[in-house]
């Protein structure tokens, strides 16, 4: 009988954290920046070595995590690598792992705070094949200086249909990573998305 | 680069610890001005030090930032010079007191005067950070009035201070609404740095350790100091100029020099004076 292998983790837990945590700070505070992530030694099955790496950097004991169908043969990894709880339930979720980004599940099943702490909405973590930049859909709103164009290969539409709507959500809402194998956007709850 | 401290983690602060305080402040830069509570942890300094911006510094620095650490614009007061031997020994990062070659600033009541770039982070401390807590001390109302975007009792303040005093007295922490949404405190900087938060291109990090709250302002972001179309808001100015550089532009220090009512105005910004006063060698040329 073997034993099953399970992918590793960081090489160097706390400068690689460290530098992925910076990446994914600064895709935040400038939506629609495509970012360069660190590589990682070893990609565990289901996931980009992408999503990997911001799992590894945010995810932990007290972030209850919903993974999508394509997401599922990473449970082994996450709970192991993060020690994250794994939850069936949408509204239970801190963050949802989406490694599928062509059949997204039901948004609206994930919280989205509460006008008092809106802070507790969920943030999206969204697999696409590539990322594109300059063209796309118009972002503007809070850390775009004038505007900027951003697309996303291999991603349902109704995820921009959806952020165009968080407008009116706002304060509350999703935060949305998304996630090319090797780069990450993000797409906080504050963008200004028009088609 | 001094030799770091064995026995602790990488900036003092543990892992678990840092990816909480990382959340709070991906969630903080996702809503402008609006606070986010943390669990903030005690730390090697008593509150009012800095503990909050300690804390979000430590879990942000990298080996290869270059930090620079201000209490009231200067680089050589206690506050600032052991916040930055702080870091120099937990992470072993290098050090400046140059406003263009620092990634990161941690800063006490100032923002410095020479403009901030694209990629630079500002790290402020922060006593109180609720605008509205002198107005009510109750926090689940102070919350709610946040989540209504309720904010007349900040007006009616402001207009009892022009009736008061024909003008609007507050001459520091003056209230910002960020992203016309959150009114915020822009901590104890004077209002003369408020006009500098505005659309500012670095990133902006507000930490407050006793108050358990992280808040953030995006680049280029609205930020708008709170007015009346007939009283709008103002700057202060100075009628003389820096007496060490000269400067007309910058924020001065009033610096009592004896017993018999002499005065001198100086910048507070150190590193801004230092690079504006008359070059030292022709100085010493002319002597």
């Amino acid at each position: 009988m073997s034993v099953p292998s399970l992918a590793t983790g960081f090489d160097d837990p706390v400068q690689d954290g460290q530098r992925v945590f910076r990446a994914v700070l600064d895709a935040m505070s400038r939506p629609g920046r495509i970012v360069p992530l660190p590589r990682l030694p070893e990609i565990p099955a289901g996931l980009h070595a992408s999503s990997a790496a911001v799992a590894l950097a945010l995810l932990d004991l007290e972030t209850p995590v919903w993974l999508d169908e394509a997401a599922s043969p990473a449970a082994k990894w996450l709970r192991f690598h993060c020690g994250s709880p794994l939850t069936a339930a949408a509204g239970d979720a801190a963050f949802a792992l989406i490694a599928d980004g062509t059949r997204l599940p039901d948004l609206d099943l994930f919280p989205i705070g509460t006008p008092d702490y809106p802070e507790r909405g969920t943030t999206l973590l969204i697999q696409v094949a590539a990322l594109a930049k300059g063209r796309g859909h118009r972002l503007r709103g809070p850390g775009i200086e004038h505007e900027t164009f951003l697309d996303a290969e291999g991603l349902d539409e109704a995820l921009w249909r959806h952020m165009a709507q968080g407008r009116d959500r706002f304060p509350l809402g999703h935060d949305v990573m998304l996630l090319s194998p090797d780069a990450l956007a993000c797409l906080p709850r504050s963008i200004i998305l028009e088609d | 680069m001094s030799a770091t401290l064995e026995g602790y983690n990488f900036a003092y602060l543990d892992e678990q610890t840092k990816r909480m305080i990382r959340r709070a402040v991906l969630k903080a830069v996702a809503i402008p001005g609006y606070q986010v509570p943390f669990g903030s942890r005690e730390m090697p300094l008593p509150y009012g030090w800095g503990t909050g911006g300690i804390q979000v510094t430590a879990s942000i620095i990298g080996a290869d930032d270059v930090l620079k650490v201000i209490d009231q614009g200067a680089d050589d007061t206690t506050n600032a010079v052991s916040i930055r031997r702080f870091f120099r020994r937990t992470a072993g990062v290098a050090t400046t007191t140059r406003t263009e070659e620092a990634t990161l600033i941690q800063t006490r009541h100032r923002i410095p005067e020479t403009p901030l770039r694209e990629g630079q982070i500002l790290v402020y401390q922060v006593p109180i950070p609720e605008p509205l807590r002198w107005l009510e001390p109750r926090e689940t109302e102070t919350r709610k009035m946040h989540a209504f975007a309720d904010y007349g009792i900040m007006h009616v303040k402001l207009y009892e201070d022009i009736a008061r005093f024909g003008r609007i007295a507050t001459g520091y922490n003056y209230p910002v609404m960020v992203n016309g949404r959150y009114i915020m405190s822009p901590s104890p900087i004077p209002k003369f740095d408020n006009p500098k938060m505005d659309r500012n291109p670095a990133l902006q990090l507000f930490g407050a350790g006793r108050e358990k709250r992280i808040y953030a302002v995006p680049p280029y972001t609205r930020v708008e100091s709170l007015d009346f179309e007939d009283h709008p808001f103002e700057i202060e100015r100075w009628e003389r100029a820096c007496a060490l550089c000269g400067s007309t532009e910058s924020f001065l220090d009033e610096v009592v020099m004896d017993d018999r009512g002499g005065r001198m105005f100086v910048c507070s910004d150190t590193d801004y004076c230092e690079s504006h006063r008359p070059d030292r060698s022709e100085q010493e040329a002319a002597e």
